[in-house]
């Protein structure tokens, strides 16, 4: 495959294993936080872990838009779907992560709900011309990557006059996030969990370029490489950080430059800038609230926006107790480090979303990584 | 027959019923037993070891390119015999309708049946019938069962697998899964992949000639090489490690496998089977595999190892490792 | 999610659509997002949108790069006596 499998070849993998072993400096360890969970699952599928000097270690990220979804709003979409007749378009993802008292959507389904997996906006945009007599929800998640796909479904939807298409908006922003994590007291120079530097996402930094992490690079003086998807893409990112530590430099390097400039694509942030705006907070799954880190629909579509044509209910909600994904998402504990993983929760009886999701790293380590966990067999 | 769909009379009992089974029915499948027209078939099977099995195909869509649900319901109970080395001989099948379901699309799959059971040299010997109203099924459910005959020489079982034998697949994987996917609806992309959908006795036979000692035989079907494998150490209470590099997937399949975020291991196959054997036999039984038009891309892609924790792992192309795990919950709903 | 695919651009359809390939597998998709897309290109496709077209020489300059990694560090620890 084009593009795919020369990124994949094991004799660069051999080449760029050994390079990283001549760079790491033995008298130290390197911490690097890889922020999107696609990369934590690149990792684990591909075994690259197993490629680094034991002195290079990872550290998982909240880069995964399933699993920093707060609770309470799985229980706002679940109650969209039951509660108002809606047809709900959901991305496969969301269906089967648990809600308060461990409902979802799948099961929510089960039950009779008007639930529908799509794989694109496009989809959710034919079930509404489709059904012109029922209301159509679109439970929009994500980071940057997938923000455009919603915003040219609402300006599609505006073009059409499709008036029975909402969106429920959920997407949140990366440098947001990435800025929140390296000020916390987590990774304070004296703090419990330590990051030398940032593997950066691919795929969000497609669209908001390598621009927008300058900022964060140059505050906290981390370096930050922007890595490409594939595993060896995840390799040469890893030696240009070690190479960037090891020189005291605290710069944002681009790897992935086949597809990454440093203004992204401008078509695309012009169109999410129109239709979408900030909001002022947002609550994140293991973050808390941060500010400036999510989107709603903007007042001129507003008539695209579900939470303005639907009533939702206050509500009470609640995570399982002792799900540790909070701690899992900021990095300061491994999966392996939460009482439920592996006993209670597994992915066929995930407690938490890192488990369900497939970037999460609960469930990257339990998919394709226990048999380094001898307390998790079989 | 005047009208175009199925009504809840063709399962009545009465004469509806009984001209829907004459002019559809054993229109395709006639036989001598089959044609006695009694309430069950009568064989004779001289002193042989006797093995049967039973499959359920529920399968959506029901056409799909490389096959229908007709074939499949012929191949996959085939395929269970024929992993215990039986000859399939003898075929029931029993039809669930849906009312409403076009009589029209029926006809396809009862012929469909009856060119894959001639090919497969099996008879379907008894049926039955029965209508449920609309929206209580979905066009049709097919039930086969299958009777064949096992050599008293051979011993196919999972009970006699044990550390250091080798791991053996007769081609490659996930062909059937993304076949079915591409005609599923949101899921929209055109590809030249068809189903593996087919008989596997006539390799098995030739496999057998060329090892007889062969340890056991599975076809992965829902799950997919993965659901299967770890299904085997399970049962055998022995770890597995495979060789990624050695496991052969079809470019188009793994590009399909790409688009959706699936991987070609847990996806489902109905043309091909996993093999273990003793390390010595493995080049012979390759041999003898590949020599068979649907063993052409079989391949040893891994060894049964002695692991309590009953992992089964792989070394990737990258030269990492990782674990090859079941399926969590049921991502690709009526595969098979 | 995050999950996106290069696939080439075999023919433009109306309504900012396109049909994109990987291997011989073709999906219909939007380049709502991209200008001048043109047959033969290589786009970055994820939930049906294409992202960013691909720079067949910028694959080709990090696939040489990495070929060529740690040559200098090699030289450098011969030189130094170290491993």
């Amino acid at each position: 495959m084009r593009y795919i499998s020369e990124f994949r070849d094991p004799k660069l993998a051999k080449t760029l294993a050994r390079a990283i072993k001549l760079a790491a400096q033995p008298n130290r360890d390197y911490h690097f936080m890889e922020f999107c969970g696609g990369h934590t699952h690149a990792i684990f599928r591909y075994g690259v872990q197993d490629l680094m000097p034991p002195n290079v270690h990872f550290v998982h990220g909240p880069g995964c838009p399933v699993c920093v979804l707060p609770v309470r709003r799985l229980d706002d979409a679940i109650e969209l779907a039951c509660a108002h007749d809606v047809i709900l378009c959901t991305y496969g993802d969301m269906m089967r992560v648990p809600g308060t008292g461990r409902r979802s959507l799948i099961k929510a389904k089960a039950e009779g709900a008007d639930i529908r997996m799509v794989y694109s906006t496009i989809d959710a945009l034919n079930i509404a011309r489709d059904s012109p007599d029922r209301q159509i929800v679109f439970f929009a998640i994500g980071f940057e990557t997938t923000t455009p796909a919603t915003a040219v479904a609402i300006k599609r939807a505006q073009a059409e006059g499709l008036t029975n298409f909402t969106v429920f908006c959920n997407h949140v922003l990366t440098p947001a996030a990435i800025g929140h994590i390296l000020s916390s007291p987590d990774f304070a120079p004296n703090g419990p969990a330590r990051i030398d530097g940032f593997l950066g996402p691919s795929h969000v930094s497609a669209i908001i370029g390598s621009q927008p992490y300058e900022a964060a690079a140059q505050t906290y003086e981390k370096p930050v490489v922007i890595a490409g998807f594939e595993p060896l893409d995840v390799m040469q990112s890893v030696l240009m950080l070690i190479e960037q530590v090891n020189a005291g430099r605290a710069v944002v390097e681009n790897q992935y430059t086949r597809v990454v400039t440093r203004d992204g694509n401008r078509k695309a942030q012009a169109l999410v800038a129109k239709v979408l705006a900030l909001r002022d907070s947002f609550e994140w799954r293991g973050l808390g609230a941060v500010t400036d880190s999510a989107l709603r629909i903007s007042n001129d579509f507003a008539a695209f926006d579900a939470e303005k044509r639907f009533a939702i209910s206050e509500k009470r909600s609640r995570e399982v107790k002792s799900c540790e994904c909070p701690a899992v998402l900021r990095g300061v504990k491994k999966p392996t480090e939460c009482k439920l993983f592996g006993k209670v929760c597994t992915p066929d009886n995930p407690m938490g979303a890192c488990m369900v999701s497939s970037e999460g790293a609960c469930a990257a380590y339990w998919s394709y990584g226990r048999q380094r966990m001898p307390e998790t067999a079989a | 027959m005047t009208q175009d769909t199925v009504d809840m009379t063709h399962g009545g009992g009465g004469r509806v019923m009984h001209d829907l089974i004459r002019n559809l029915f054993q229109k395709h499948l006639s036989n001598p037993v089959l044609d006695r027209g009694d309430d069950a078939g009568l064989v004779t099977v001289p002193g042989q070891r006797l093995v049967m099995a039973t499959d359920g195909h529920v399968i959506s869509p029901l056409f799909f390119p490389g096959g229908d649900i007709g074939a499949l319901s012929v191949h996959g109970t085939v395929n269970d015999l024929a992993m215990m080395g039986a000859r399939p001989l003898y075929l029931t099948a029993g039809f669930i309708l849906e009312e409403g379901f076009l009589l029209a699309d029926l006809e396809r799959i009862v012929w469909s049946m009856s060119n894959a059971a001639r090919a497969a040299k099996v008879k379907v010997i008894s049926g039955d019938t029965k209508v449920v109203e609309r929206g209580k099924g979905d066009g049709v459910f097919i039930t086969t069962t299958g009777l064949g005959v096992v050599s008293e020489d051979v011993d196919l079982s999972v009970a006699n697998v044990r550390a250091g034998q080798s791991v053996l697949v007769s081609g490659t994987m996930g062909d059937h899964g993304v076949a079915v996917l591409s005609k599923r609806e949101n899921l929209e992309f055109e590809t030249e992949i068809l189903s593996d959908s087919a008989a596997l006795h006539g390799l098995v036979a030739d496999m057998l000639a060329a090892t007889p000692n062969i340890t056991m035989l599975r076809d992965p079907t829902r799950g997919g090489l993965a659901g299967t494998l770890n299904e085997i150490a399970a049962t055998a209470g022995v770890g597995i490690t495979l060789d990624e590099a050695q496991i052969p997937v079809a470019p188009d399949v793994a590009a399909a496998c790409e688009l959706l975020g699936l991987d070609p291991l847990n996806t489902a196959n109905e043309g091909k089977l996993i093999a273990i054997c003793p390390t010595s036999q493995a080049d012979t039984l390759l041999a003898a595999m590949q020599a068979h038009r649907l063993g052409r891309n079989a391949a040893i892609i891994g060894r049964v190892t002695d692991d309590p924790a009953q992992f089964v792992q792989m070394k990737t192309q990258l030269g990492g490792t990782r674990i090859v795990d079941w399926l969590a919950g049921e991502q690709l709903p009526r595969i098979c | 999610m995050c999950l996106a695919i290069p696939a080439k651009v075999v023919s433009l359809e109306a309504d900012e659509m396109a049909t994109v390939t990987v291997e011989n597998v073709r999906k219909l998709i939007s380049v709502a997002l991209l200008d001048q897309v043109a047959v033969g290109d290589y786009v970055l496709v994820h939930v049906g949108y294409a992202l960013h077209r691909l720079s067949e020489e910028e694959a080709a300059h990090t696939l040489s790069l990495m070929a060529e990694a740690g040559i200098l560090q090699e030289e450098l620890a011969e030189i130094g006596g170290d491993s």
